[in-house]
């Protein structure tokens, strides 16, 4: 499954060779992995906690938290989650397919301890300037909210740390060019972790022009701070930076589905211009957040919230056909060619990295992509901008797309890297179906709830203590309890995942594995496809086509129907 | 996961090319659908924006307030707009001020901005959302197209306060 290793003589890096893939492993590198995924999984399990008790509080029939605690809370979620969970899991990807993918050496491991210091630290001081009640101001921290100066260099020093990561990254895939590692082009799994690392880059860049003037302000160097400028820069940096997972996330889905069936990309052409258009359109997303702000004008908005020309929708579009493809052809290819889904029924349902890529490209792109493009609409954002449609969305995206995959990947990880036994597999197998199920109840009753109006980030719909009241709808309560429902069902999928990861990295038999599935018999190793496999007409994929354009008639239907919405609200200009 | 072969820069197969195809006309549809509404809809996002301090502003609202004001409402006074005038919506930690009264079918300049942190301006049950920078005086023109009682949730984290600023529009018939 790997590129030959090349043989390098005055070696200085330590190698072990994988007795599963007979890939060459760093070992500077593995325990820099090990470190990273480390710190992902624990503040996933403090944001996890987090999770809880302010699903509890929004679930209106339970109410749990007190308003200062729920609003404490969704600031450390979204700061937990949104950043140190999934940039700490990037760094350890990042590191994966920079050294071990290409046999290589992971350059100048010292900086990279440094960087991973320098980003728990800041972690950390975010955290406990949080907790402690000094940045009650959300994951945004709009100003001129004012937190805490600390709460602004914890964030600095977690994207400086970043930013060094991705420095010794690209470094590390110069080296090894140069000193011939590898032949030929990159791995399209290692091209995609590389266009995240491009976006992650200028990501970074402009989370520095927003946050270091945030720093001064809070510390009175800087009388004055425009608040319209920094949503502009903020959101230059929040943004892309779900756009990193995006694009990481792909190039897991293209990976989960080489080692679950053997699946090779279809055409490279393709789904390299897919992670093209990525880098060059994405940044322009962060205009989604400004649409219905004061200042800029019409023909700014559209022509940034459309990416150009949903040049970026595009890749997105791209990938949903070429994964899926890539899946179906290599099952057709092991003998499932009867009808148009016999290699559906055949697919290894039991494997969790294969489960995991299915929920998490579904929960993905039909619910998340279908309601992201919509809401990203310029008039229609009027009828969706800081609802719960908002977070409806980008739960879709970035938890039941991004972090499923990622969760689904740990279980690969796990012997490849950490080299223990994965315990508890029956829960392994069971994990990504009810993970992705309570997200996708998450996110259903999220954007329920969001278009009739429901605002996000909000103690108390209801508006007991306010000097008005407006009727809330019985079909709001519904709509958050389902909403409620499928949160405590994620939290058991997210229990589950912790469990058979602490269990199987703590306590796990320490093996050399052999294979790189985890429950049924690896796949085939095929290749590329030949000239002649490519026109065998039992080889097209044909259930792809037909369940790609279920999916559009899907976003077509949804999309039109919001304009139909909006048709109905007074007269605006 | 593997090294592509060496020349990986092949044409596109049937389905795949038929996809591409398809996905692009739909990203040109959903591109050419804001131009088309912006010209043909009723409903497009203000951009009408000014630059104002919160003293001037505060000046202005007070000043409309002492001019128009018909009823209180809680404590807020309730000002009833003249017909295709000029409205002024005050928001500030975590009050909405003041009422506005309005009738429908006519239109409104509705000048809105903040005197401390951001919010965010939602009309409820209609939803509709705007947001409310300090520094800005963001201007609606706005017809009411329905009458009733309406409320102004602040859907923008305004600090602790932020789930009891609400206030209130009324149009009548």
């Amino acid at each position: 499954m790997a590129v030959t290793a090349i043989p390098h003589p005055g070696e200085q890096a330590k190698f072990r060779t994988c007795t599963a893939t007979g890939l060459k492993v760093d070992l500077a590198a593995e325990r820099l992995i090990i470190a990273n995924a480390v710190a992902a999984v624990v503040f996933l399990l403090i944001g996890g906690i987090a999770a809880l008790l302010i699903s509890l509080t929004r679930w209106q029939a339970i109410h749990l938290l007190s308003p200062v605690w729920f609003y404490r809370l969704v600031t450390a979620h979204g700061f937990d989650m949104l950043v140190a969970w999934i940039v700490f899991f990037e760094v350890a990807g990042l590191y994966f397919g920079g050294a071990i993918m290409l046999n290589a050496r992971l350059v100048q491991p010292k900086l990279a301890w440094l960087a991973f210091v320098l980003m728990v630290v800041g972690a950390v001081l975010v955290n406990v300037v949080v907790l402690m009640g000094k940045a009650d101001v959300m994951f945004t921290a709009y100003v001129p909210l004012k937190a805490h100066p600390l709460f602004y260099l914890g964030v600095i020093l977690f994207a400086v740390g970043a930013l060094v990561a991705l420095l010794i990254f690209f470094a590390t895939l110069v080296v090894a060019k140069v000193e011939g590692r590898y032949e030929g082009s990159l791995p399209l799994v290692v091209y995609g972790l590389a266009a995240a690392a491009i976006i992650a880059t200028y990501t970074l860049l402009s989370g520095a022009l927003s946050f270091v003037p945030a720093f001064f302000w809070s510390l009175g160097i800087i009388e004055y701070y425009n608040p319209a400028y920094y949503r502009n820069l903020f959101w230059s940096f929040g943004h892309p930076a779900q756009q990193i997972n995006l694009a990481a996330m792909v190039a897991i889905w293209y990976g989960l589905a080489a080692i679950t069936v053997g699946a090779v990309p279809l055409n490279e052409k393709l789904s390299r211009l897919a992670f093209i258009l990525y880098i060059l359109f994405i940044n322009l997303g962060s205009a989604h957040h400004l649409l219905v702000d004061p200042g800029p004008g019409f023909a700014w908005k559209v022509t940034n919230t459309s990416y150009a020309m949903y040049l970026a929708v595009l890749g997105s579009l791209i990938h949903a056909f070429s994964i899926p493809a890539a899946v179906e052809v290599a099952l057709r290819r092991r003998g499932h060619t009867r009808g148009l889904f016999e290699w559906l029924r055949r697919a290894p349902w039991r494997e969790p990295g294969f489960s995991a890529l299915v929920v998490s490209m579904f929960v993905f792109g039909w619910i998340g992509g279908v309601t992201g493009v919509t809401i990203g609409t310029e008039q229609i954002n009027m009828l969706a901008h800081n609802t719960l449609r908002v977070p409806g969305h980008f739960h879709a995206t970035v938890v039941g797309g991004t972090t499923l995959a990622f969760m689904g990947f740990t279980y690969y990880v796990i012997p490849l890297i950490f080299r223990r036994e994965v315990k508890f597999k029956k829960l392994a197998i069971w994990q990504p179906y009810v993970y992705g199920l309570g997200m996708a109840l998450v996110a259903v009753g999220f954007v329920a709830a969001g278009i009739q109006g429901v605002s996000r980030r909000h103690w108390d719909i209801t508006f007991a203590q306010a000097p008005f009241q407006t009727p809330v709808p019985g079909t709001v309560y519904l709509a958050l309890a389902v909403f409620g429902i499928g949160a405590l069902i994620a939290i058991v999928g997210g229990i589950m995942y912790m469990v058979v990861v602490l269990a199987s990295v703590f306590t796990g038999k320490r093996v050399e594995p052999k294979q790189t599935t985890l429950v049924v018999e690896p796949p085939p190793a095929l290749g590329y496809l030949s000239e002649k496999e490519e026109h065998n007409p039992k080889l097209q994929p044909r259930g792809t086509w037909v369940l790609v354009v279920a999916f559009l008639m899907f976003f077509a239907a949804y999309y039109l129907s919001n304009w139909w919405l909006l048709g109905r609200l007074w007269v605006v200009r | 996961m593997i090294a592509p072969p060496r020349i990986w820069w092949r044409p596109l197969g049937r389905y795949e090319r038929r996809w591409f195809i398809i996905a692009f006309v739909w990203c040109l549809f959903l591109t050419a659908m804001m131009p088309l509404w912006f010209f043909l809809g009723r409903q497009n996002v203000p951009v009408t924006t000014y630059r104002v301090d919160a003293a001037t502003f505060q000046e202005k609202v007070t000043s409309f307030v002492e001019q128009y004001q018909v009823d209180t409402l809680n404590g807020i006074p309730v000002v009833e707009v003249p017909p295709g005038g000029e409205a002024y919506l005050q928001a500030k930690q975590w009050q909405w001020y003041p009422v506005l009264k309005l009738k429908k079918g006519e239109t409104y300049r509705l000048h809105v901005s903040s005197l401390d942190v951001l919010h965010g301006f939602s009309i409820q049950p209609l939803n509709m959302n705007f947001m409310v920078v300090p520094g800005y005086d963001y201007v609606l023109t706005i017809t009411p197209t329905t009458s009733g009682e309406y409320a102004i949730v602040c859907n923008e984290f305004c600090g602790i306060g932020h789930h009891i600023m609400i206030g209130k529009i009324l149009v009548t018939e």
